[in-house]
C-alpha cells in the first residue's frame, strides 16, 4: 500500500525521534492559535517537564535504576542559571558568596542556559563515580542521600543561595517556541545516546545485569556516561525552569518534584522517550483540567468549584490506579512507531472482511 | 560526663524510634520486596486519629481523649487496619511486579494519603495534648533526663523482645522468617502467601501505631508531614541495616541515631542545621563500604 520510498523508510526507522517532537509540535502549534494566556503558560511549563522527564528517563529508563536523587541536579541548574542571570543591582549585596565573574556581571541567556547544564553534569560526574558502582535499592538510596545532601546545603549556604528565601527577579524569556526547541533537543540527546553504541549496552545490563557482564560490559562505567548526559539535561532544565517561573527556592527540588516527575515517567511507560513525553504531556492535561475545577466551573447554571487541594489528592489517586492497572505505563514501554499507526489507519479505512 | 550521658540518652532514644520505623518498613520489604513509602503516612494517620476529622486550628479530642491504655490499643487497631486496608487494596494486585513499580505504587499511595489528610486537616500544626507530662525531665545523678526519652527506649526493648519471640514461636512469626528467607520455597512448603503478607502489614502496622504515640507526645503538635522523616529515617535504617533480615532493620535504626545524636553533640551550633547532610553522607559511604548494609545474610546475594 505504501511505496517504501527512501523517505517513508527513514522517517519509519527514526519514528521514535520523530513522533514524539511531532507530538509536541502539534500540541505548541495549537496552543499558539488558541492564544489563551493559561493554556500557554501550562503549555510552556510542560514543555520543560519534557526537558526534565526526558532527562530522569536517560538514566531511569535505560539503566533501569530508579533514581530518586536527580532532582537535586534540576536545583543545581536552576540556581546556576539564576547566579548567571538574576538581578545585576542585587547579587552584590545579597549574594556575596559569588565569585566576582557572577556577582558583577550579568550573562546572555542561552551560554547561560549551556554551562548550568555543564555544571550540572560536573556535579554529576564527582558524585556519581562512587555512588555508580551500587546496584538496585542501595543505588537509589544513595542518589536520594545526595538530594538530601543538596536540599541542606543549598537551604544553609545564605551567602550564596539566600538560604531558605526565594531568589526573585530572574528574567524570563520563554515562549512556546523556545520550550518546544529545547523539548525537541533534550529528545534528540536522549534519542542519539539510546541507539548508540553506549546506550544499547547499558540498556542490555538493564535487561540482564549478569549476561551484560559476563559479556564483558562494564555497569558502572556506562551506568555514569549516562547518569551524567541525563545531569547535562536535568540541568538544562532546572536552568529553563528558572526562567520560566522568575522565582526559585530551594524546596521547590525536593520530595514533590521528585514525585511528579518519577510519576510522569511511570505512567507514560518508563522504558521508552515516547513514554516519557507522553506521561509529560497526559499529566499536565490532567492536572491543568483539575486546576480549573479548583478556580470553578460553570456548567449551565450550574457552579462546580473543587476545594484546594484537591488537585493533588486525585492526582494520586489516579497514579495509583494508573500503577495498579497498567504496570507499564500507557505506552507499555514502546518507542514510537510508525507502522503501528499505518496499521491502525488501515484498519480504519479499510472494509471489514466478511467473516 | 553528664554531657555525655545525656547525649547517649538523647542518641538512643532517637535510634529506638528509627529502629521501629525501620522495621515496620523492613518486615514488608522481607516478604515481599516492597519499600513502603506509605509507611509515614500511618504513623502521621495514627496522630490524626487522636482527634475528631476537622481543619480547626484547635482539634477536640477523640481517641485522644480515652483513658491511656484505651487509646494506646485504640491507635494500635486503628493503623492495624488501615495497614490491611493498603495491602489488600493496593499491593496484593500489583504483588510480583518489578521493584520499581512497586516503588513507584508505594510513592503514590504515601503523595495520595498525604494530600487527603491535608486537605481533610487542614496544612496548619494544631497543638496537642498526649503525654506531654513525658516531656518533663527527671534527675538522675547529675544528669537531668526526659522521662520522655526513657519511655522511648524501654517500650522500644518491650516491643522488640515481643516481637522477636512472636517471630520465633508462634506459626505465623515462622511463617514471616521462612518468607523473608525465600519466598518462593517457603511457599512451596506450604506457607499460604497471603497471610503473611497481611500478617507483615499488620505488625507493621501496629509498630507504626507505637513510633506515632510516641512522636507526638515528644513534638506535641499535629501536622500532614509528621510521618514523612520518620519514614525517611527508617527507610535509610533498613538499607544501612541489611534488607532481608529482621535484625538489619533494628541495627541501622540505633546506627543512624547515634550518629546523628553524635554529629548533632558535636557540630558547633551554627552547623546544626546542616546536621543531617552529615548523616547523609555517612549513609552513602557506609552504603559502599558495605552495600548488603550492616547485618549480611547468607541468601542476600542475588541468585542467578
Amino acid at each position: 500500500m505504501l511505496a517504501p520510498s527512501r523517505l517513508v523508510k527513514g522517517l519509519s526507522t527514526h519514528a521514535p525521534l520523530i513522533g514524539p517532537i511531532a507530538l509536541l509540535l502539534a500540541i505548541s502549534v495549537i496552543t499558539v492559535l488558541v492564544h489563551d494566556a493559561n493554556t500557554t503558560r501550562t503549555v510552556i511549563g510542560a514543555l520543560i517537564l519534557v526537558v526534565i522527564v526526558v532527562g530522569l528517563y536517560v538514566f531511569v529508563g535505560n539503566s533501569g535504576v530508579i533514581s530518586f536523587g536527580s532532582m537535586a541536579l534540576v536545583a543545581i541548574g536552576a540556581y546556576a542559571m539564576a547566579w548567571q542571570t538574576c538581578c545585576a543591582k542585587l547579587k552584590p549585596m545579597t549574594m556575596t558568596g559569588l565569585p566576582d565573574v557572577l556577582k558583577l556581571h550579568t550573562l546572555p541567556i542561552l551560554p547561560s542556559v549551556v554551562s548550568s547544564g555543564v555544571l550540572a553534569a560536573i556535579v554529576a560526574l564527582i558524585v556519581g563515580r562512587p555512588i555508580m558502582g551500587l546496584s538496585g535499592i542501595p543505588s537509589s538510596i544513595a542518589t536520594f542521600m545526595f538530594l538530601g545532601i543538596l536540599n541542606v546545603a543549598y537551604r544553609n549556604w545564605d551567602s550564596v543561595t539566600l538560604g531558605e528565601s526565594s531568589i526573585v527577579g530572574i528574567p524570563i524569556f520563554i515562549n512556546v517556541w523556545v520550550g518546544l526547541a529545547w523539548a525537541a533537543a533534550a529528545i534528540a540527546v536522549a534519542y542519539f545516546y539510546q541507539t548508540s553504541r553506549y546506550g544499547l549496552m547499558l540498556r542490555a545490563t538493564r535487561e540482564d545485569e549478569v549476561a551484560a557482564r559476563s559479556a564483558g560490559i562494564r555497569i558502572p562505567t556506562l551506568r555514569l556516561i549516562a547518569w551524567v548526559i541525563s545531569a547535562f539535561l536535568l540541568g538544562i532544565g532546572g536552568a529553563l525552569y528558572s526562567s520560566f517561573v522568575g522565582v526559585i527556592s530551594v524546596n521547590a527540588f525536593y520530595l514533590d518534584l521528585t514525585f511528579i516527575t518519577l510519576t510522569m515517567l511511570v505512567v507514560g511507560g518508563i522504558r521508552s522517550i515516547y513514554g516519557a513525553v507522553v506521561g509529560v504531556v497526559a499529566i499536565s492535561a490532567f492536572s491543568e483540567i483539575l486546576r480549573q475545577f479548583e478556580n470553578g466551573i460553570t456548567l449551565g447554571s450550574l457552579e462546580i468549584k473543587a476545594p484546594s487541594g484537591f488537585q493533588e489528592v486525585l492526582l494520586g489517586a489516579v497514579m495509583l490506579i494508573v500503577i495498579v492497572r497498567f504496570p507499564r505505563g500507557i505506552t507499555r514501554g514502546h518507542e514510537f512507531r510508525l507502522d503501528r499507526i499505518f496499521n491502525f489507519i488501515k484498519r480504519l479505512v479499510a472494509p471489514r472482511s466478511a467473516a | 560526663m553528664q554531657y555525655a550521658i545525656q547525649v547517649a540518652i538523647d542518641s538512643l532514644s532517637l535510634g529506638s524510634i528509627y529502629a521501629l520505623a525501620a522495621l515496620g518498613i523492613g518486615l514488608i520489604f522481607g516478604v515481599m520486596r516492597l519499600i513502603n513509602f506509605a509507611h509515614g503516612e500511618l504513623i502521621t494517620m495514627g496522630a490524626y486519629s487522636l482527634i475528631i476529622p476537622s481543619a480547626a486550628v484547635i482539634p477536640t479530642l477523640f481517641v485522644g481523649a480515652f483513658p491511656w491504655p484505651l487509646l494506646i490499643v485504640s491507635v494500635v487497631v486503628i493503623l492495624v487496619i488501615v495497614a490491611l486496608a493498603m495491602e489488600r487494596i493496593v499491593f496484593r494486585p500489583i504483588r510480583g511486579a518489578d521493584p520499581a513499580t512497586l516503588l513507584i505504587a508505594s510513592f503514590s499511595l504515601s503523595y495520595f494519603l498525604q494530600y487527603t489528610m491535608l486537605l481533610v486537616y487542614g496544612g496548619r500544626p494544631k497543638g496537642i495534648d498526649i503525654g506531654s507530662s513525658l516531656t518533663e525531665s527527671i534527675q538522675i545523678g547529675s544528669a537531668e533526663i526526659a522521662k520522655i526519652d526513657i519511655v522511648t527506649i524501654l517500650a522500644t526493648v518491650v516491643l522488640m523482645l515481643a516481637l522477636a519471640s512472636f517471630m520465633k514461636w508462634t506459626s505465623i512469626g515462622i511463617q514471616i522468617r521462612a518468607a523473608t528467607q525465600d519466598f518462593r520455597m517457603a511457599r512451596m512448603l506450604g506457607v499460604k502467601a497471603n497471610a503473611v503478607i497481611a500478617g507483615a502489614f499488620a505488625v507493621s502496622g501496629m509498630l507504626a501505631g507505637v513510633v506515632s504515640l510516641l512522636v507526638i507526645s515528644r513534638v506535641g503538635a499535629l501536622e500532614p508531614r509528621l510521618g514523612v522523616n520518620m519514614a525517611l529515617y527508617g527507610f535509610v535504617s533498613t538499607v544501612v541495616g541489611g534488607m532481608g533480615s529482621l535484625t538489619g532493620p533494628v541495627a541501622g535504626g540505633f546506627a543512624v541515631g547515634i550518629a546523628s545524636g553524635i554529629i548533632q553533640a558535636i557540630l558547633p551550633d551554627h552547623m546544626r542545621p546542616t546536621r543531617d547532610a552529615f548523616v547523609f553522607a555517612i549513609v552513602i559511604v557506609l552504603l559502599l563500604v558495605r552495600p548488603e548494609g550492616i547485618v549480611r545474610l547468607k541468601s542476600s546475594k542475588e541468585r542467578v
